[in-house]
Order: structure tokens, then C-alpha cells, then sequence
């Protein structure tokens, strides 16, 4: 990263889901404007419940997090779309149960009327396959789709800071290929990406620079390139986490 | 005795019953099933919006008519006065407060800190007390809106039906539209929708969770006291008057699909026309039963309803 002032500033952070019990235990992240950062990190290390802390899901006990250099530690989760920081949970990050344009509306609910309408119609502009099935439950759409609404979803309010967890979570390395592809496409578009990811192979593909975090902290960062290639962080945080095939594979 | 049995068979005065008390249970069983859609547990206490609204509605209309006679005087060809219409509104709005003095002094802490049981629990204590409190400051003999008699008219078939139950079912199928409404069409009823399927999407996608839980509250009190109105000035109003309807509501609920609008509506008059019938054949000391009846035959056959959605 370079000395301009970061877009997401995390410093020191500790959170956890009960108070005393921290599973993130002094992380901390900088990301820079149009950057795409992925946190990486064995089972457990706390990468997913930092996400959700930063997105005011999970209670922060101390550390700090701004955006664009306003402090949004604590904020209310239902408020950090009106900062500009959007989230894609890793699952059931669609109302299933509801049509996709239900979906989009909702996520549009705080623009104005006119902007909520042009941005739908822009949405599904960028993504033909969900603008044929408007009246479709989301539940009925396959994972790969469910997975694009889900960003379309969260890119309905014009975010700065687009953050997902595991966005390849059950999906195929086809459809992983395509969402991440789809990521690199978002970021032209000026929206910074911040990810938490098990598929290191995929993320750090697209990423700029990442973070792995241990036990709750960071243990390295660097370069997406340079941390690909370094045996000793292959080896204890990115190697063998996704050596074994998952379900959906071919 | 095969003539009598043959009117018997053909008398559908049991379907206009029916039908009457099904709306009632109906407006009862949204807010039962909002409740529990949005936020996770059966209210107990939702039979006592039921009394607290009519009672509320009783004292402020006798208030408007001591302060001026004219609000007594029946509307047209109905049993009651303006007083009733003007104090049910604001009844709405007193049993909406209620709601959400409970939840505030309640239901909140408990829902953050405890299981969806000890709620329960809780609504059943917060039943037995407002059912007290009622009787209590009004005493458990019946009281009644106005003392007018309604002359019933023959509709064919049989079927007779006052005034104020047709304008009733008019008002309660008005009630349950604008409710249907608000949930599939406005940004409030996509809210309610989202945070019933996933509340922590909810918040992430922007939505005020605190709120959609004051407006769920708010609207499915104030249901229940259009409902309570709607047996007071059909029946009488007495201080268990909601507390003997639950049980429909929850049949009527669950038999529609639990967070379903309409489903609590079509619950509402199946259960209303089968304890109708029920009357008409079998008697009415079997009333109360078919409630209970439907209820677990929904479960048995087809736990989420009819237009519940599979887990």
C-alpha cells in the first residue's frame, strides 16, 4: 500500500460474539482506495467474525475502524450502508423466500424512488441472468446465481467498500472462475473489495495485496503475488486448506 | 322428520355465522402470525390486545357520550354511534401502545437474553395479568356497545344477516387488503418480509430491525382490537372475550402458514365455519373443540399451513 490515506482503516481490532470470549484478538487491516484485499487464514482464525465485526454484526470490545477516515466502530449494522460500506455474508445472503426484485428493492429501500428504479434497471443490465427472472423466488436460483444477486444486491447502493465472506463458498471452480472475475470487473468500476477467503488460489489471483490472520491476529501480509510464492505462508496458511475436494466438485 | 332433516341440511345460515366469526378470527390470527413470523414466539397475550381493545374502545366511547349525546346515536341502520367508530380508532391506537409497553418493560429483555419458550412463558404470564387488570377495573359482567336490537334480513337460501354484520365483513376484508398490501407492495412490508426470513440480512441490507419489530406490534394490536370491537358489537364484550379466542387464532394461524397474511384470513374462516357447522350438527357444546380439532390435524398433515413454505 501506498502513503495515501486508506479507505478502510481497522486498527487493533478485538470482537467476539460474547463479551470476554475474543476471537478476533488484535487484527488489523488498511486498505487503500480501488484496492482488493483478501484475508486469508486457517479454520477458525477469526477471519469471518472480523469481517462481520467491521460490519457491526459481531460486538467489538476495543480497536478501532474507520472508513474514509470516519470512525464506524460500533456503528448499527443497518447504518453501514448509508456509509457506503456494503457486505455479502458467506451464506444465506439472499431472501430466499422473496422474488429478486423484492430483493433489489429492499437493498434500494434507502435511495430516492427515481435512483432505486435506475439503479435496479442498471443491475440488471450487468446481470442479464437475474433481469429474466425478476418474479423468480431467489431461493430458486442456483448457486452461482443466488451468489451474483447476493453482489448485486450489495452493489445496489453504490457502495466505496464492497466486503464478502467466502463469496466461493459451495460453489464449483467454474462458478468461482466467474464470480471472481465479476469482483475484478466491480473494482474497475472504482468499488473497493475487501474479501475473506478459504480458496486462496482464487482470491489471490484477483487480490492486490493480503492479510492472513492466525489465532485471531494478523501472522502476514504482502503482496497477493509475493504471498503466493512465499513456501513458509503456503505451507502453514495456504496449502492443504482446500487440498481436499469439496462437495460440487468434479 | 325427513323434511326437517332435509332443511336442516339446507339451512346455510351456519356458513354466514361462519363466515362472520372467521373474519374475527382472521384480523386475531395476523397479528398472531406476524408475531411469530418476526419475532420467533406465539404470543399469549395477543387474546388481551383482543379485550384491551374493546374495553378501551367501550370507556372512550362512553366518554364521547357523555360529553355529547349525538355520539350514541346509531349510524343509519346499524346498532352503534359514531362515539364507537371514533373511540376504535383511537382504541387502535391505545392497544398498538400496549403492545409496545410490553415489549418495551418485557418481551425485549427477555428475547435478547432467553429461549423463545421463557417468552412464551412470559406472554402467558402478561395474559393472566391484563385478563385480571380488566376484570378487575371492569368486572367480568358483560358489557355491550349499545342496547339497539338489529333486525335481521333474509339474504335467500335461508340465510339472514343483520346490518352490522354485513358492514362488518366488509370492514374486516377491507382490514385484512390493506394489510396484504402493506406487506407485498410498500417498503415497510418488504422490510417485515425480510426480517421474518433472515434478520441478520436484514440489518445487513439496511433495514431497521428495531423498528419493523415496533411496527409489527403496533399493527397486529391494532388488528386485534378492530377484532375485539367487531365481537363486542356482535356478542358482547367480556374480560376473557380474547383470551377463548386464542386458540382459533393459533388454528387459524398455523392452518394458513405461519407469516402468511392471507393465510391467516382463509385459516381464520375455515375455523370459523367448521366451529359454525360444528354448532349446527353436531352442538354447540362442541364449539370450542374444532378449534383444537383443526389444530392438530394441520400439524399431523401439513405442518407449515397452507401456504406456509417448507423449512
Amino acid at each position: 500500500m501506498t502513503g495515501e490515506s486508506p479507505i478502510l482503516a481497522v486498527s487493533d481490532l478485538v470482537a467476539g460474539y460474547d463479551p470476554g470470549v475474543a476471537i478476533v484478538k488484535g487484527a488489523t487491516l488498511r486498505v487503500a482506495e480501488r484496492e482488493i484485499v483478501v484475508v486469508l487464514g486457517p479454520n477458525g482464525a477469526g477471519k469471518s467474525t472480523l469481517i462481520k465485526a467491521i460490519a457491526g454484526l459481531v460486538p467489538i470490545s476495543s480497536g478501532e475502524v474507520r472508513l474514509d477516515g470516519q470512525e464506524i466502530t460500533r456503528l448499527a449494522a443497518h447504518l453501514m450502508v448509508r456509509h457506503g460500506l456494503a457486505f455479502v455474508p458467506q451464506t444465506e445472503n439472499v431472501f430466499a423466500l422473496m422474488s429478486i426484485e423484492d430483493n433489489l428493492q429492499l437493498a434500494g429501500a434507502i435511495l430516492a424512488p427515481r435512483l432505486k428504479a435506475e439503479r435496479i434497471e442498471a443491475t440488471y443490465a450487468l446481470f442479464p441472468d437475474l433481469a429474466r427472472q425478476r418474479r423468480l423466488a431467489a431461493g430458486r436460483l442456483s448457486g452461482g446465481q443466488r451468489q451474483m444477486l447476493a453482489v448485486a444486491r450489495a452493489l445496489m447502493v453504490s457502495p466505496r467498500l464492497l466486503m464478502l465472506d467466502e463469496p466461493s463458498a459451495g460453489l464449483s471452480p467454474k462458478l468461482v472462475e466467474i464470480v471472481f472475475a465479476k469482483l475484478a470487473d466491480i473494482r474497475r468500476s472504482g468499488v473497493t473489495i475487501v474479501l475473506v477467503e478459504q480458496n486462496a488460489r482464487a482470491a489471490l489471483a484477483i487480490a492486490d495485496r493480503a492479510y492472513v490472520l492466525a489465532e485471531g491476529r494478523n501472522a502476514h501480509e504482502g503482496k497477493a503475488a509475493e504471498l503466493w510464492g512465499d513456501p513458509a505462508v503456503a505451507q502453514l496458511y495456504l496449502g492443504g486448506i482446500r487440498a481436499a475436494p469439496q462437495g460440487g466438485r468434479p | 322428520m325427513i323434511s326437517s332433516l332435509n332443511l336442516q341440511l339446507l339451512d346455510l345460515q351456519f356458513l354466514a355465522d361462519g363466515i362472520l366469526a372467521g373474519a374475527m378470527i382472521g384480523l386475531g390470527a395476523i397479528g398472531v402470525t406476524l408475531t411469530y413470523a418476526i419475532l420467533r414466539f406465539s404470543n399469549f397475550a395477543h387474546g388481551e390486545f383482543v379485550s384491551f381493545g374493546a374495553y378501551a374502545t367501550l370507556l372512550g366511547s362512553s366518554l364521547l357520550g357523555a360529553i355529547a349525546g349525538g355520539f350514541t346515536e346509531p349510524i343509519g341502520p346499524f346498532s352503534f354511534g359514531w362515539g364507537v367508530v371514533l373511540a376504535g380508532l383511537v382504541g387502535m391506537l391505545l392497544t398498538g401502545g400496549l403492545a409496545l409497553a410490553l415489549d418495551l418493560v418485557l418481551f425485549r429483555h427477555l428475547r435478547h437474553k432467553a429461549g423463545s419458550i421463557t417468552v412464551v412463558i412470559a406472554s402467558f404470564g402478561a395474559s393472566m395479568a391484563l385478563r385480571s387488570a380488566i376484570e378487575f377495573i371492569f368486572t367480568s359482567r358483560p358489557a355491550y356497545f349499545s342496547r339497539e336490537l338489529q333486525i335481521a334480513m333474509p339474504l335467500g337460501l335461508g340465510v339472514k344477516i343483520t346490518p352490522d354484520q354485513l358492514l362488518l365483513i366488509v370492514i374486516a376484508a377491507l382490514l385484512v387488503t390493506l394489510m396484504h398490501l402493506l406487506l407485498t407492495r410498500t417498503r415497510i412490508g418488504r422490510s417485515m418480509r425480510a426480517v421474518s426470513e433472515n434478520p441478520a440480512l436484514a440489518r445487513v441490507v439496511g433495514v431497521d430491525v428495531a423498528s419493523i419489530v415496533r411496527v409489527t406490534w403496533i399493527t397486529g394490536a391494532a388488528l386485534a382490537c378492530a377484532a375485539g370491537i367487531m365481537v363486542g358489537i356482535l356478542v358482547q364484550i367480556r374480560p376473557h372475550m380474547g383470551f377463548d379466542l386464542l386458540l382459533p387464532f393459533f388454528a387459524a394461524a398455523i392452518l394458513g402458514g405461519i407469516g402468511s397474511v392471507p393465510g391467516a384470513l382463509i385459516g381464520g374462516l375455515v375455523v370459523g365455519i367448521a366451529e359454525a357447522s360444528a354448532v349446527q350438527t353436531i352442538g354447540a357444546e362442541w364449539r370450542g373443540a374444532i378449534a383444537f380439532l383443526i389444530l392438530i390435524a394441520v400439524l399431523l398433515v401439513r405442518p407449515t399451513g397452507i401456504f406456509g413454505k417448507p423449512a
